[in-house]
């Protein structure tokens, strides 16, 4: 809450969430009212291995401010393997994003189990903050895409 | 898909749990402006019957081919409203969940935002929904055998019940016997029975019964497969005894040279042979060799248990088994343990013999325990004159070393404990040490009452910082009386430790087997903490007693007869419905690369020649095929396929990227 009220810049943020695990997480971190930040917007996706590097490049490109994967925790995949895809896949892309300009603040891979509310809505004050400190990402962003 | 969709947007009020942070008129007004949408409403309850009559009325007045519905979770309504969809004559897939509640009105408190969030949560799900294309659910089989995971007082009467109503069930325990924690108690509160008599009769009939195997001194390897269809590969360990032939005459554990283990149902208190069956009562009464400490596996010369077997069933030769099953619906009834208590030493556990925990204070207690079932210090055997016991040991901590919850059975067992022991042992003075006394359930307030007022137990609200041994073998506690307001010291001869419970150590590997979501207390999660108690998230795993929270006897009893109830009810079923959201390739892009069939965990992707269409050109390819019937839909093919050929239905590339552009416009 005191975020919401401290930064005057509200990034964009897109948030891709599996259902098994964190899309649970933040329901429940929802049901228990732990607040964080509205600009946080989640995507269900079945698993945390279904987002594509380009669904991340696509954010950027749009205007997103930062973009965070989150999945079940290694080992506790619904569909035993999907995360360990994920996190190799994830690591590649922020470090080429990374060097694009896209500082790794921007982006974040976070386990988040379905009983772990606590920790999704920490996770989500701590990564908004972050990418607030950063400012508006400009790096990526299409020219054509601003209004 | 390029078809132009009718969309109705309904948004919920969900009573105020919505409307009081939402601006829910401005939500259907502002989803109005969105591609596709040709009608939008707020409702008080579109979860209730009429809020589900105005969705079929829209269907049918503004012909819609697409709903998104404002509403809470997609986990707790989805299958509601795409049965409403359905009922209506539109393709339940064909729906779309804007969770503005769990996501957006229960955790901001600001309007402007919260409405500002809800808009955009909408959009994205009228421009995913705008992509959607009518899926049919195939059909699965099941196989009409469940497993039970843990042959404790949970698992055995799941798998009684099971059996009951006709189903065929097998029970993997790992330890030589079944029976479980239980077995192990002296008595039982409130009523003070005694827990063998009520267990082995339980035990008797479910070895006995004709629908249910019981695989002993067995573990679960491997889980593949899914509801309906599980694969499951059962280490069954090598016993060294030949269970057919056995009588189980007990000549060989009196034979055995090699006395000094520590006996794991006495919680080490006393000492059995190599080869041993754990407790008299022991189902199946066959013994094991612990080949660790047995003179014959580790020097290769004794052999005395094979000589004095009457029946030739000693066998050193025999080796571990893996039998594989087929399953359709999964049971983990794993229990507890007690925890370690090494960060905690200033209750000099580790340091005196008369520092015991509760459970072995139950074996000190028992008849058939390691001492017979008469009071005394473990150090010299002589009867305590003062005993304290302390509460909380490990529960309701916050600290790293101990757990945040309530292990919920140490009150009542202390009271239990405290009753008894002044009953038998009037002169014996008990103090109980507590934070809270917590007694909830069908008389058990009554029953602590009577500890403290008829027995006279002392209860003392406060907590002890230190038990010192002293050197003429007595204990000091020093703890603190908060009433009162004053430090104690006091002398006692035995110190009892109410320690936390936490579910057994090997529980995490079968939740990963089985896929079953975990908590950070390694508790299984439910499904529904309170609609869906019993199912794990994970279809066809249902959970039975304290693998999924801590609970008493009688509590886990219900619980085990609602986990079985569940899976007879999957059991019954001739067919499932499976999940249509599953992968498919184009085969036009397709390369047969084989970059999906090697990351599937489900060895769902088979590849096949077929004839192409290809612009004019016709000719044979080798394409990737997806068998529907194992593709469980998580899409990792999808990602790793360089030419973009496979994608998954109802998450395609192109619906996930129209909701991240509605989310970032």
């Amino acid at each position: 809450m005191s975020i919401e009220a401290k930064h005057k810049f509200k990034p964009k943020i897109v948030a891709f969430c599996c259902n098994w695990c964190s899309y649970a997480g933040a329901d429940l971190a929802g049901s228990s009212r732990l607040g964080y930040p509205a600009d946080v917007k989640i995507i269900r996706v079945p698993c945390s291995c279904r987002v594509n590097p380009m669904f991340i490049l696509r954010a950027f490109e749009k205007g997103a401010d930062g973009v965070i994967l989150c999945g079940c925790h290694p080992g506790d995949c619904h569909y035993s393997t999907g995360n360990y895809y994920a996190r190799r896949r994830m690591t590649l892309l922020f470090s080429m994003l990374d060097f694009l300009g896209v500082e790794n603040g921007r982006t974040r891979v976070e386990w988040v189990s379905a009983a772990e509310g606590v920790k999704f809505s920490t996770t989500m004050n701590e990564f908004v903050e972050k990418v607030a400190s950063l400012g508006e990402n400009v790096r990526l962003g299409d020219l054509r895409c601003r209004n | 898909m390029s078809r132009v969709q009718r969309i109705g947007v309904f948004v919920c009020h969900c009573g105020s749990n919505i409307a009081a942070t939402v601006d829910v008129a401005k939500v259907a007004e502002m989803a109005l402006l969105e591609p596709g949408v040709v009608h939008a409403e707020e409702y008080q309850y579109m979860c209730s019957e009429a809020g589900q009559a105005k969705i079929a009325e829209a269907v049918k007045d503004k012909g819609l081919t697409g709903i998104v519905v404002c509403s809470c979770s997609p986990r707790m309504h989805e299958t509601t409203f795409r049965n409403a969809a359905e009922r209506a004559g539109l393709n339940p897939f064909m729906v779309e969940i804007a969770n503005i509640r769990e996501h957006c009105s229960w955790i901001h408190k600001d309007k402007t935002e919260a409405t500002k969030k809800a808009v955009i949560l909408a959009r994205a799900a009228i421009a995913k929904v705008n992509l959607n294309a009518p899926l049919k659910e195939g059909e699965s089989r099941v196989t009409k055998r469940a497993l039970v995971i843990g042959g404790g007082i949970a698992g055995i009467q799941t798998a009684l019940d099971i059996a009951e109503a006709g189903y065929p069930v097998d029970i993997v325990e790992k330890t030589p016997s079944i029976g479980g924690r239980m077995s192990q108690l002296d008595k039982t509160f409130p009523t003070l029975d005694c827990s063998a008599c009520i267990l082995t009769p339980k035990m008797v009939e479910a070895s006995a019964h004709e629908n249910i195997r019981i695989h002993t001194y067995s573990e679960v390897e491997q889980v593949s497969g899914f509801v309906g269809d599980f694969t499951v590969d059962i280490r069954k360990k090598a016993r060294s005894v030949n269970m057919e032939k056995c009588t189980g005459c007990g000549v060989c554990s009196e034979k055995c040279p090699a006395k000094r283990n520590a006996s794991e149902f006495n919680r080490g208190l006393n000492n059995r042979s190599a080869i041993y069956t754990p407790f008299a009562q022991a189902i199946p009464n066959v013994p094991v060799i612990d080949r660790e400490n047995c003179i014959k596996f580790k020097t290769g010369k004794c052999g005395i248990c094979a000589k004095v077997c009457q029946a030739g069933a000693v066998d050193y030769e025999q080796k571990d088994e893996i039998i594989t099953e087929k399953y359709g619906a999964i049971v983990a009834a794993t229990g507890f343990d007690t925890i370690k208590l090494d960060d905690f030493d200033e209750y000099a556990y580790s340091q005196s013999k008369d520092v015991i925990t509760s459970l072995e204070l139950e074996r000190v207690m028992n008849a058939a325990g390691p001492t017979g079932g008469h009071l005394e210090r473990l150090s010299d055997g002589k009867e305590p004159k003062n005993i304290v016991f302390i509460q909380c040991v490990g529960s309701r901590d916050v600290t790293c070393r101990g757990k945040g919850y309530c292990s919920k059975i140490c009150c009542m067992y202390t009271a239990k404990h405290a009753m008894l022991i002044r009953d038998k042992y009037p002169d014996v003075n008990v103090a109980v040490f507590y934070i809270d006394v917590r007694t909830p359930g069908k008389n058990f307030d009554e029953f602590y009452r009577r500890a403290a007022e008829e027995y006279g137990v002392n209860y003392v609200k406060g907590q002890v910082g230190k038990v010192a041994p002293q050197p003429d073998g007595s204990l000091l506690v020093q703890g603190v009386d908060l009433l009162d307001n004053k430090q104690i010291r006091t002398k006692a001869d035995m110190v009892v430790l109410a320690t936390a419970i936490e579910p057994e150590a090997g529980v995490r590997k079968i939740a990963t087997m089985l896929t079953a979501s975990i908590d950070n207390n390694n508790f299984l999660t439910e499904a529904h903490p309170k609609l869906r108690p019993v199912e794990s998230p994970t279809a066809g795993v249902f959970l039975s007693g304290v693998c999924q929270g801590p609970k008493d006897i009688p509590e886990t009893v219900a619980q085990a007869g609602a986990a079985a109830v569940k899976a007879i009810g999957l059991l019954a079923k001739d067919k499932l419905l499976t999940n249509p959201c599953t992968a498919k390739a184009d085969e036009l892009l397709c390369n047969g690369c084989s970059a999906c069939e090697n990351v599937c965990p489900y060895g769902a992707i088979t590849y096949e020649s077929r004839e192409v269409n290809d612009h004019g050109i016709r000719e044979v390819r080798r394409i990737a095929a997806v068998n529907n019937a194992l593709c469980q839909g998580c899409g990792a093919c999808t990602v790793t396929c360089p030419s973009g050929a496979m994608d998954l239905q109802g998450f395609s590339n192109r619906q996930i990227i129209a909701e991240v552009d509605a989310i970032c416009r």
